[in-house]
């Protein structure tokens, strides 16, 4: 069976600081008439370093019924290969071959119109997307019953809450039912339960055997709906495989691009750590649950390890080494030492050694951290280096729901309804 | 560099197919799409066209809807354009200017002519605005573009539906008899929408990168009006001017019109050339759209 997108050597450019390719002023485009007969003076060549490229080279193809993820980061080109393929933008050079109806949902609600009652923007909204008059009216409770607005049909849209707009919106666009769909980002708006509605909607779209397309930031949304990934970076496919790694390639190609982030932090050297400490820590490696360097962001909730190399010139009585894991703003959020490890013998220790350190599941949410080093003992700070090194934490769907924690804190939690066999024990809490 | 362009091929589409996808029948048939870089002139596809043609009747339903929607007077606006224009124009012209208008009462001589000007100018200037009006679509979603500026020209079909019920008003005011002639008038209103489409799909297609065209279409109805034999007959233009009569495309329409309601002496030569002058400003624009069409997405 033929792919259902095909795509080959597609190519977009583009050229800076000018609107598409040729004249941008009228009056530019008359001096151009005027000047055409004696031809164009040398400066006036488009020049070389003017253009850039947001796609080059691009080639993958899609399977029926297959979810792929695209993934990249601001400016890879993402969008761009979106527009090329619902025909918004046309390709500079190459070839897309679509088999099949497709639908495209850039964002939700195009055509949407605030004057206009939700009732008539279903309508416009749907027809604009592809779908016929019979086609609405077939599917209409339905998209008016997902969209939960009940007694607003009749209302202008203008006078919607941001949530039920984004309902009404996005109720018409699931019930679209192309062979192909691509979709933008459209997961971004809304509530946590009506991004989980969505979430749902779109697996529900997926094992139809519909082929979808599905571009986002959103990693955990990426690993949770799709089994295929494929990364761009700035106009290039650069990895095409399972979600998992795609996600973990793009996340590394970030580290990469980032200044100067390393998985060996060195501890050593003048101006670590205040004057009257005495030299003590030497090296950091931040390192993966496995053991293997640590090159790119960690994803939440994943186990990572720390190896912190010491160097004691003189005997020093129960050593505590620790790490202390600092908002940006400074606030301390969890520290971990050998002092809070009941199975840690403790001891007296000389010369070279190394502290390895297992964190099962950090319970830290998306974002930037920085790491403190110490070595105490018995509560006396010996050697600390503040800020030793940044971690950046990503999201990921550490839950499996497909939702993002919200605070500083990650942490599980399980939920049941309440049997009448909880009764004395509520029971006692109130008494 | 070469101008991009994407070419649909379309195998059996149409509603039976969509209606087939829909139900998820594994057998059905593929339709085949491919997208590729071309450049200058395109064909028009009228299969596509058809298939997309609900998109075309919903902006021309939308652009009814809220034409008049927070108005006060509502729908009324449809016939009170030109009635005041006729108005203005009866007591300036009619009374003051003394244009000869024949037996006709100049008040309905000038409401013929000033009811295909009113749609005119109208359409030129809304679907000269469509597409910047209609930035969200063209740059989120592909429909053929043509539809966005033919949707607001199709919306004025009802306005000038309306002005014509008032026409018939008046000329049973005026107690004056209906002719044969007004069996014509289905094929001038034809001839009046495709001679704004004619300057209107150029003037949008243009305004998308040289907005430029918003500054230029006010002063170019101005002019449109008195260089088409709208409040005063053709017969009283001096001679030199008919080389620019028979050139606008206007000229055919109102004289058509206003031979159609009053059943007035025709004049056939001038309303021949200026129709063919539509005809071929119609043929060309669309196809000058469908040229520029290709980096409306990445202008806009």
């Amino acid at each position: 069976m033929k792919p259902v997108i095909e795509v080959e050597g597609l190519s977009k450019r583009y050229y800076r600081g000018r609107a598409g390719n040729s004249n941008s002023t009228l009056r530019e485009a008359l001096m151009n008439v005027f000047t055409a007969g004696r031809g164009r003076p040398e400066g006036q060549a488009p020049s070389q370093s003017s253009e850039f490229w947001a796609l080059r080279e691009i080639g993958f193809s899609v399977r029926e019924g297959e979810v792929v993820g695209v993934i990249g980061s601001n400016g890879a080109g993402k969008s761009t290969l979106l527009k090329v393929l619902s025909r918004i933008t046309e390709p500079t050079a190459g070839t897309v071959t679509l088999r099949g109806r497709m639908a495209s949902l850039l964002e939700v609600g195009t055509g949407f119109h605030p004057e206009l009652t939700g009732r008539e923007n279903i309508f416009l909204n749907g027809t604009i997307l592809g779908m016929s008059r019979q086609e609405i009216a077939r599917k209409f409770d339905e998209i008016v019953a997902f969209a939960e607005i009940g007694d607003f049909l009749d209302t202008p849209v203008k006078h919607y809450s941001s949530g039920m707009y984004v309902r009404l919106a996005f109720a018409v666009s699931a019930n679209l039912a192309p062979d192909i769909l691509v979709v933008d980002e459209v997961l971004a708006v809304g509530d946590v339960s009506f991004q989980k509605k969505c979430l749902g909607k779109m697996s529900e779209v997926s094992s139809q055997g519909r082929t979808v397309l599905f571009v986002s930031h959103n990693m955990a949304a990426v690993e949770n709906l799709c089994q295929r990934g494929i990364v761009l970076r700035q106009g290039r496919l650069v990895f095409d495989g399972a979600a998992k790694d795609a996600i973990q390639s793009y996340l590394s190609g970030i580290s990469a691009g980032a200044s100067g982030v390393t998985h060996r932090i060195n501890l050593q050297g003048p101006g670590q750590r205040q004057r009257h400490y005495t030299e003590i820590l030497r090296e950091m490696q931040l390192l993966d649950g496995s053991g293997t360097p640590l090159t790119a962001p960690l994803s939440m909730g994943q186990p990572m390890q720390l190896a912190i190399d010491a160097h004691f010139a003189r005997p020093v009585r129960d050593v505590e080494i620790g790490v202390g894991f600092d908002s940006i703003f400074g606030q301390r959020l969890v520290t971990y030492t050998t002092a809070l490890d009941a199975n840690w013998p403790g001891g007296n220790f000389t010369g070279a050694h190394r502290f390895l350190c297992r964190i099962p599941e950090l319970p830290l949410t998306a974002g930037e951290y920085r790491l403190k080093v110490f070595a105490r003992t018995s509560g006396v700070v010996l050697d600390a280096v503040e800020n030793a090194c940044q971690l950046q934490v990503v999201e990921s769907d550490m839950f499996g729901t497909g939702n993002q924690p919200y605070g500083a804190f990650a942490g599980r939690s399980s939920w049941r309804l309440a049997v009448p066999e909880d009764a004395d024990h509520l029971e006692l809490l109130n008494g | 560099m070469p101008m991009a362009n994407c070419e649909g091929e379309k195998k059996s589409m149409g509603t039976s197919n969509a209606e087939m996808c829909l139900e998820g029948s594994p057998e059905k048939a593929r339709e085949e799409h491919v997208i590729r870089a071309r450049s200058g002139w395109q064909p028009v596809h009228f299969r596509e066209l058809w298939y997309y043609r609900g998109v075309l009747y919903i902006m021309a339903w939308r652009d009814i809807k809220l034409r008049y929607r927070q108005t006060v007077l509502g729908g009324a606006w449809a016939v009170l354009q030109p009635l005041l224009a006729m108005l203005i124009f009866t007591v300036f012209f009619g009374r003051v200017g003394r244009f000869q208008s024949g037996d006709t009462p100049y008040a309905i001589f000038a409401y013929a002519g000033l009811l295909p000007w009113t749609f005119f100018s109208n359409a030129v200037t809304l679907s000269s605005n469509s597409l910047l009006g209609n930035q969200a679509l063209v740059s989120k979603v592909y429909f053929p573009r043509l539809f966005i500026p033919l949707g607001a020209i199709g919306a004025l079909l009802l306005d000038l539906l309306v002005g014509l019920g008032l026409a018939f008003v008046l000329l049973f005011y005026y107690h004056r008899p209906l002719y044969l002639t007004l069996l014509l008038l289905p094929f001038f209103m034809v001839a009046a929408v495709g001679a704004s489409a004619g300057v209107g799909l150029v003037l949008a297609a243009l305004n998308v990168r040289y907005r430029d065209v918003k500054y230029v279409v006010p002063f170019l109805v101005q002019m449109g009006m008195f260089v088409t034999p709208i409040i005063y007959p053709v017969n009283v233009a001096p001679a030199w001017t008919r080389p620019i009569l028979a050139l606008n495309p206007m000229t055919g329409v109102v004289l058509g019109f206003r031979y159609a309601l009053l059943g007035e002496g025709m004049d056939w030569a001038l309303t021949a050339g200026s129709l063919a002058v539509a005809l071929v400003l119609f043929v060309g624009s669309v196809f000058l759209f469908r040229r520029m069409e290709v980096e409306f997405g990445d202008v806009i």
